[in-house]
């Protein structure tokens, strides 16, 4: 047997102890991703299927960049139809019958809430990247749980502050009336009048779901504020929008300020109707050339531009796979010290930490503007970077939090 | 709450009433003329305003030719499910038509949905206002859309002519009398099945308009019936099951309640028109317009 042969054998026959040892630190040979998403409702062409994909994409990735892992990541993704039981129901299922090791995605604040409940009493690790609610990282925080890309208090701190510097000073708010609208306006409230902003009149709650929102419109036109805040989503929101346009109101000078604004929710209406609205973004896909990069390779697999809820997918799948090779374990509770405080740059996740203390994962965020359609230099290129806020800044102080492990 | 407001918000209350009213209407004719229940009509609105953005934006022929398209098209379907399906189902239980026309209502609803996410990958199809209606008009008191102000002047103009065909012309008393005796309509050669068809597609047709006219307005995806079409059954039942007056005036004045509503207490906008519906039932449990059981 010549040298070379038996060096390539005794590499292989290294590999394989090395793979070996591995898998016995592994629970069951295998690590499962389990993308808890809406496939089939109001959020499932903003997370959905895409959102399936970019968790598939960072576990290809993740394998081919860690060798020692080839072949033993999955991922399934399972509907919970925005409904807090069936989420608490179905992550039951993926934990005890598919042996998921970790939990990503969770749109609707209801619905992630309880998810991360029953994640928490079965030990496994949620990575909430579509889910809202503050809650997360506070009053309901707990050592396994955590808060990726967004949350109400970001939203509301980037959107609030950057509309009342640029001289949107008076502010009339509507919000929906139940647990996310009401959060969502408090945050705004304070955002604005920490600025030196003001409210004209209280905010008023509107019924939820609706329709019609004349009579908040008409009562805007005889009050006159600078801006026109609305903490409505999804379709509320593109109800508000298209009779804030009827009605006339931005050529009345009165400016349009969003609490929560998807890349879908333009595409519903049109460019042109939220045309001047700023909101705040975690991320958008043609923030830059790694960004770009990225969404190119996803376009390429999925055949749609991302969004940034399948963006955080990928990187919150991602940077729990590294916290795994880190940890050399599966076990939650070694992945869970190996995620607390940990660093980390990528194409989504800018200049992001950990923070140990209630599990908010800090990362960079965008005041956007949208542009018109004439504007617009390529299909899908809908935001104008107005301001970026660093991560230290962006979110909730820790003094603030309320979160106890 | 200044007057002025007070003023605003009863003006901007008849744009919903409008909606409401041309809803109940046609509910009104069909239960009136039929004793059918139709669950369906929230799915036939929101089929009418997806027949307006599929004819008008998709094929390009614009608003107008889609105003008058749409609630043909709609209408028709009306025609076909009366004969095919709930024409079946006269001699049996008034329940039976409600829950078919339930059970269509979730599949109409889920096949738009498929349909939509297929075509568009959005929830809502986006709409936009006719040019020539496009912007606002300042009335004095109030700025108001334009297209608002057609909405209301068209549904009133429909209501009158609808109330005044059955109620004033020939057409409309062999309608009635086909309705309210049979044999007796048939024994002078008329052709009762193909009149009844005929008012129900003419009732299912005033939903559709609603749809078509509320595209521009709301946002047009596949549950923007489910909603509405509670509120238009309550209306139904403050003006008295099957009266065509009845239902005409209590739209409009339930619009008008909802929007004072709306600016006065927000939270109770929604509600309101529930509260009056048990007051009615309460003291007047026929509806305001409606007859006392037995005196039909």
């Amino acid at each position: 047997m010549n040298k070379t042969k038996l060096t390539a054998l005794l590499a292989t026959a290294a590999l394989g102890t090395l793979s070996a040892g591995l898998a016995q630190t592994l629970s069951d040979g295998t690590l499962k991703v389990g993308v808890l998403t809406d496939l089939s409702g109001v959020y499932s062409e903003l997370a959905g299927q895409g959102s399936v994909k970019a968790a598939q994409m960072a576990a290809e990735d993740f394998m081919k960049a860690n060798k020692a892992y080839a072949g033993k990541v999955s991922v399934i993704g399972v509907d919970h139809q925005n409904k807090a039981d069936v989420a608490g129901n179905k992550a039951a299922e993926m934990i005890d019958r598919s042996n998921v090791d970790m939990l990503v995605d969770m749109p609707t604040s209801s619905a992630a809430l309880a998810a991360v409940e029953v994640a928490k009493t079965k030990k496994v690790v949620a990575m909430v990247v579509t889910g809202a609610t503050t809650a997360l990282t506070n009053e309901k925080c707990n050592r396994y749980t955590f808060h990726y890309a967004y949350d109400n208090y970001m939203l509301a701190n980037g959107t609030g502050t950057a509309v009342t510097k640029r001289g949107g000073n008076a502010w009339y708010i509507i919000y929906p009336n139940y647990a996310f609208g009401q959060d969502l306006n408090r945050q705004m409230t304070a955002a604005v009048q920490e600025n030196g902003g003001k409210l004209v009149t209280p905010s008023d709650a509107t019924p939820f779901p609706n329709t019609d929102f004349s009579s908040y419109l008409l009562k805007a036109q005889s009050l006159r504020p600078k801006i026109f805040g609305t903490m409505q989503a999804g379709n509320d929101l593109v109800n508000v929008v298209k009779q804030y346009n009827e009605f006339g109101l931005k050529k009345q000078g009165i400016g349009l300020g969003i609490g929560l604004l998807f890349e879908t929710d333009v595409a519903a209406l049109g460019q042109d109707a939220f045309a001047g609205a700023i909101a705040t973004v975690p991320w958008f896909w043609n923030y830059d050339a790694r960004s770009r990069q990225w969404a190119a390779r996803f376009e390429k697999a999925f055949g749609k531009k991302p969004t940034w809820a399948q963006a955080g997918v990928y990187s919150a799948t991602m940077t729990y796979l590294q916290a795994v090779a880190r940890a050399k374990t599966d076990n939650s509770d070694a992945v869970v010290r190996a995620l607390e405080g940990h660093s980390f740059d990528d194409f989504f996740a800018r200049h992001a930490t950990i923070r140990a203390q209630d599990h908010r994962v800090l990362l960079d965020v965008h005041t956007v503007m949208v542009k018109s359609r004439a504007e617009s230099k390529e299909a899908g290129d809908i935001y104008t970077r107005l301001a970026t806020i660093p991560a230290a800044k962006a979110f909730m102080p820790l003094a603030e939090s309320k979160c106890r492990f | 709450m200044n007057t002025q407001l007070l003023l605003i918000q009863v003006f901007n209350g008849l744009v919903n009433g409008a909606f409401y009213a041309l809803l109940s209407l046609g509910l009104a004719v069909i239960f009136g003329m039929l004793r059918i229940v139709n669950f369906m009509h929230g799915a036939l609105y929101m089929l009418g305003a997806f027949a307006a953005f599929a004819l008008g934006q998709v094929a390009g022929l614009g608003f107008w030719p889609a105003l008058i398209l749409a609630p043909l098209l709609v209408g028709a379907l009306g025609m076909l499910l009366e004969r095919g399906l709930l024409s079946r189902l006269y001699g049996l239980d008034p329940s039976y038509n409600l829950l078919l026309t339930f059970g269509l209502t979730l599949l109409t609803q889920d096949l738009v949905k498929q349909v939509m996410l297929g075509r568009f990958e959005v929830s809502s199809a986006p709409y936009t206002t006719p040019a020539a209606l496009t912007g606002v008009v300042n009335l004095g008191f109030v700025v108001f859309p334009k297209y608002r102000l057609f909405v209301i002047a068209l549904s009133l103009a429909v209501c009158l002519l609808t109330w005044f065909v059955i109620e004033k012309t020939r057409v409309g008393s062999v309608i009635r009398a086909s309705t309210e005796n049979p044999t007796v309509t048939r024994a002078f050669g008329i052709d009762v099945g193909r009149w009844v068809t005929g008012v129900f597609g003419v009732g299912v047709a005033l939903a559709g308009l609603a749809g078509v006219l509320a595209a521009p307005i709301y946002s047009v995806e596949p549950y923007m019936g489910a909603e509405l079409i509670i509120t238009t059954f309550a209306v139904v039942v403050i003006g008295g099951m099957g009266s065509i007056l009845g239902s005409v005036v209590t739209g409009f004045a339930v619009g008008v309640l909802a929007a004072v509503g709306a600016a006065v207490y927000p939270p109770i906008a929604n509600t309101l028109v529930f509260i009056l519906m048990a007051l009615v039932l309460l003291f007047r449990p026929s509806g305001l317009f409606g007859l006392p059981e037995g005196a039909r």
